[in-house]
């Protein structure tokens, strides 16, 4: 098992190459100048050609990608050009909030997601499964920045119960886990975790309705096992599957929650990567895409090695 | 076999419907069975022919919207009036159950070792390091090659005729009085079908196992079982000692079963001989004999009436108005 684990992280090096020359590439061939955002309009050529070595755009593209990777290795990302901070302390701070919001907004979709994905596959054609699905079918289908914003119009605007944008009181940017900042987070929380409400309910249905349907649970019943019993078995034989599409499903929240937490001006990646392209700050952009990248090779990472671990039938190779 | 004894499963005018469309199914109509401790029945018959419904029926194992009817009564218990509970502790305790392909009797992400001590804790209460050394002492009696270490196997880690094994050892777990046995080798090789057979035989007589059998397969019939009940559409066509019922069958579908097997080799031009027709549709069931229309001793009155057991010899009856009587004009089979 250990050496699966080991295997399985050397396999990721090559990928993690990869993932930083796209990265490193993307943000080049988009159109525009980064300079041009924060140069005056007036600057002369000598002034933006002296901008640009100093920065070291002058550089053919290979010499720079070499330059950033080997900063990059010593955890270095540069500087933001908008606000001349370090691009690690400001993707860090953002991370740790888009972790937050997209690990319980992950958590409430799996919880909600798994109810009613046991009730609909348990209960099959019945008018239970038939809400179940609607539910699951809803937060699929339903734009979330829409759902967002119909839920600041109701609990903010109308109830007043909430907190509409922000991630604490006085526009504080700092997690803590008191109530004066949970209050903040329930709201985009409940948003963000429509989709993989949705999805976690649809697959856990199937699978539940497929395993319900195996030859094992007759054999379970015909050797005297309770339906708790039975219940059971059917956990650990869906739990490989769900646990899976958890894990991917947190990955797109961590990055793709941009509308989410714009919406409600969370300040995580994805709030970081929008105001990131309309400032054009490359090097913003380039370290936040690499760490999301990198998360999201090392969340497929996690969930192989639990999978192998859950489910006996999938080789350790 | 000894005739003093009381029969320990006993089952009268069985009926099975299942819902089906807008209407009932009627898969089992009117089965009647007796089996004494130690005494092993065949329930042979083709697909659809009813055989595996009764069979799980004797353990209540269909879906709720499935309905029995009838009477049936197992070690003196009344397993149609038994509680939910009382259900769960009769299955797997005085009943157990073999099924058709082990393969996927086993729950794929268990190991068959906790399986078997699962069962074990369930009926008797004893802890999972009991329940597995159970398991151990099962593994060596159906003869697993290293058997400690094959408790910790998963099912995809066993061959198919060792899962069998493991299977058996499941549901000898609790020392039941009666096994039920779903076509235990259908899904298995020849040379391994035939080793399954004898230690089955074997853990019979040491266990004084009642087993009621359940395939398609006569030469596996003649091999395990004392008695025959020969099955077409929901029906006991014809039943009686392995002897009488090979010997001598009195129901034109049990010779017809007999003339489709190959003996020996066949010449090149030779063709196996075939019941023409199919089994009817139980939706629809022909009127009279369900065999009728397939049948090469029909007469008249075979659409007309539904025949009786008529009996031909000391426990040897069969439901065909020419049983018997009719005799001599079949061709008789050695």
């Amino acid at each position: 098992m250990l050496l699966y684990a080991l295997k399985r992280l050397v396999y990721v090096l090559p990928v993690a190459f990869g993932v930083s020359i796209v990265c490193f590439l993307l943000v080049h061939l988009a159109p525009g100048d980064p300079l041009t955002a924060i140069m005056p309009i007036d600057a002369t050529a000598a002034q933006q050609a002296e901008m640009r070595a100093a920065y070291g755009f002058d550089k053919p593209l290979p010499v720079q990608y070499g330059i950033w990777l080997w900063k990059v290795l010593h955890g270095d990302l540069g500087a933001s050009i908008a606000s001349g901070r370090p691009v690690v302390s400001e993707v860090g701070r953002a991370v740790g909030n888009s972790l937050i919001l997209a690990s319980l907004a992950t958590l409430i979709g799996f919880g909600f997601g798994t109810f009613f994905g046991f009730v609909a596959g348990y209960f099959r054609g019945s008018l239970l499964d038939r809400l179940a699905s609607l539910v699951s079918i809803l937060g699929v289908s339903v734009p979330h920045y829409w759902l967002g914003m119909v839920m600041v119009i109701v609990f903010s605007a109308l109830l007043g119960w909430l907190p509409s944008t922000g991630a604490g009181p006085g526009g504080s940017t700092a997690w803590k886990f008191d109530w004066e900042h949970l209050r903040y987070i329930i709201l985009p929380a409940i948003t963000m975790s429509a989709i993989p409400m949705g999805i976690i309910a649809r697959t856990v249905r199937a699978l539940v309705a497929d395993i319900l349907s195996q030859d094992f649970v007759q054999a379970l019943r015909a050797k005297g096992m309770g339906e708790w019993d039975v219940f059971k078995h059917v956990v650990r034989n869906a739990a490989p599957t769900a646990l899976a599409v958890m894990g991917l499903q947190l990955g797109y929240l961590l990055g793709g929650s941009i509308l989410i937490e714009t919406v409600f001006a969370w300040p995580g990646t994805g709030f970081l990567l929008n105001t990131a392209i309309f400032q054009r700050d490359l090097p913003l952009l380039q370290g936040t895409i690499l760490v999301l990248a990198l998360f999201f090779v090392g969340l497929n990472l996690i969930v192989d090695v639990l999978q192998t671990a859950l489910d006996p039938r999938i080789q350790r190779g | 076999m000894n005739s003093t004894l009381p029969p320990i499963v006993e089952a009268k005018d069985l009926t099975v419907d299942f819902a089906a469309g807008r209407g009932m199914i009627r898969a089992v109509c009117g089965v009647d069975l007796s089996l004494k401790p130690g005494e092993t029945l065949a329930l042979l018959g083709e697909s659809g022919s009813g055989k595996s419904v009764t069979l799980r029926a004797l353990m209540r194992l269909h879906p709720k919207s499935a309905k029995i009817g009838g009477g049936i009564r197992v070690d003196g218990e009344d397993v149609l009036a038994l509680s939910p509970s009382a259900l769960r502790a009769y299955r797997g305790k005085t009943v157990s159950m073999i099924f058709q392909d082990p393969g996927l009797a086993f729950d794929p992400v268990y190991r068959i070792g906790d399986q078997i001590a699962e069962t074990v804790m369930r009926h008797e209460g004893v802890s999972r390091a009991e329940g597995r050394r159970r398991g151990l002492e099962l593994f060596e009696r159906v003869r697993i090659p290293s058997p400690e270490r094959r408790l910790d196997n998963f099912p995809h880690e066993m061959s198919g005729g060792m899962r069998q094994r493991a299977m058996i050892a499941l549901a000898l777990a609790c020392r039941p009085k009666v096994l039920l046995a779903d076509e235990p080798t259908t899904a298995l090789d020849a040379t391994v079908q035939i080793q399954v057979l004898l230690l089955l035989r074997e853990l019979q007589r040491e266990f004084g196992l009642a087993i009621v059998f359940v395939t398609h397969d006569i030469g596996v019939a003649v091999e395990i079982a004392d008695r025959i009940a020969v099955m077409y559409a929901g029906r006991i066509v014809e039943g009686g000692s392995v002897r009488d019922v090979i010997g001598n069958p009195a129901h034109p579908y049990t010779r017809g079963l007999l003339a489709s097997r190959a003996h020996g080799t066949l010449g090149k031009d030779e063709r196996l001989k075939a019941i023409p027709g199919s089994p009817p549709d139980l939706a629809a069931p022909p009127p009279g004999c369900a065999f009728g229309p397939r049948c090469e001793s029909f007469i008249d009155r075979c659409a007309a009436d539904i025949p009786g057991n008529l009996v031909i010899g000391e426990g040897h009856a069969a439901r065909c108005f020419r049983a018997g009587g009719a005799n001599e004009m079949a061709p008789q089979l050695s």
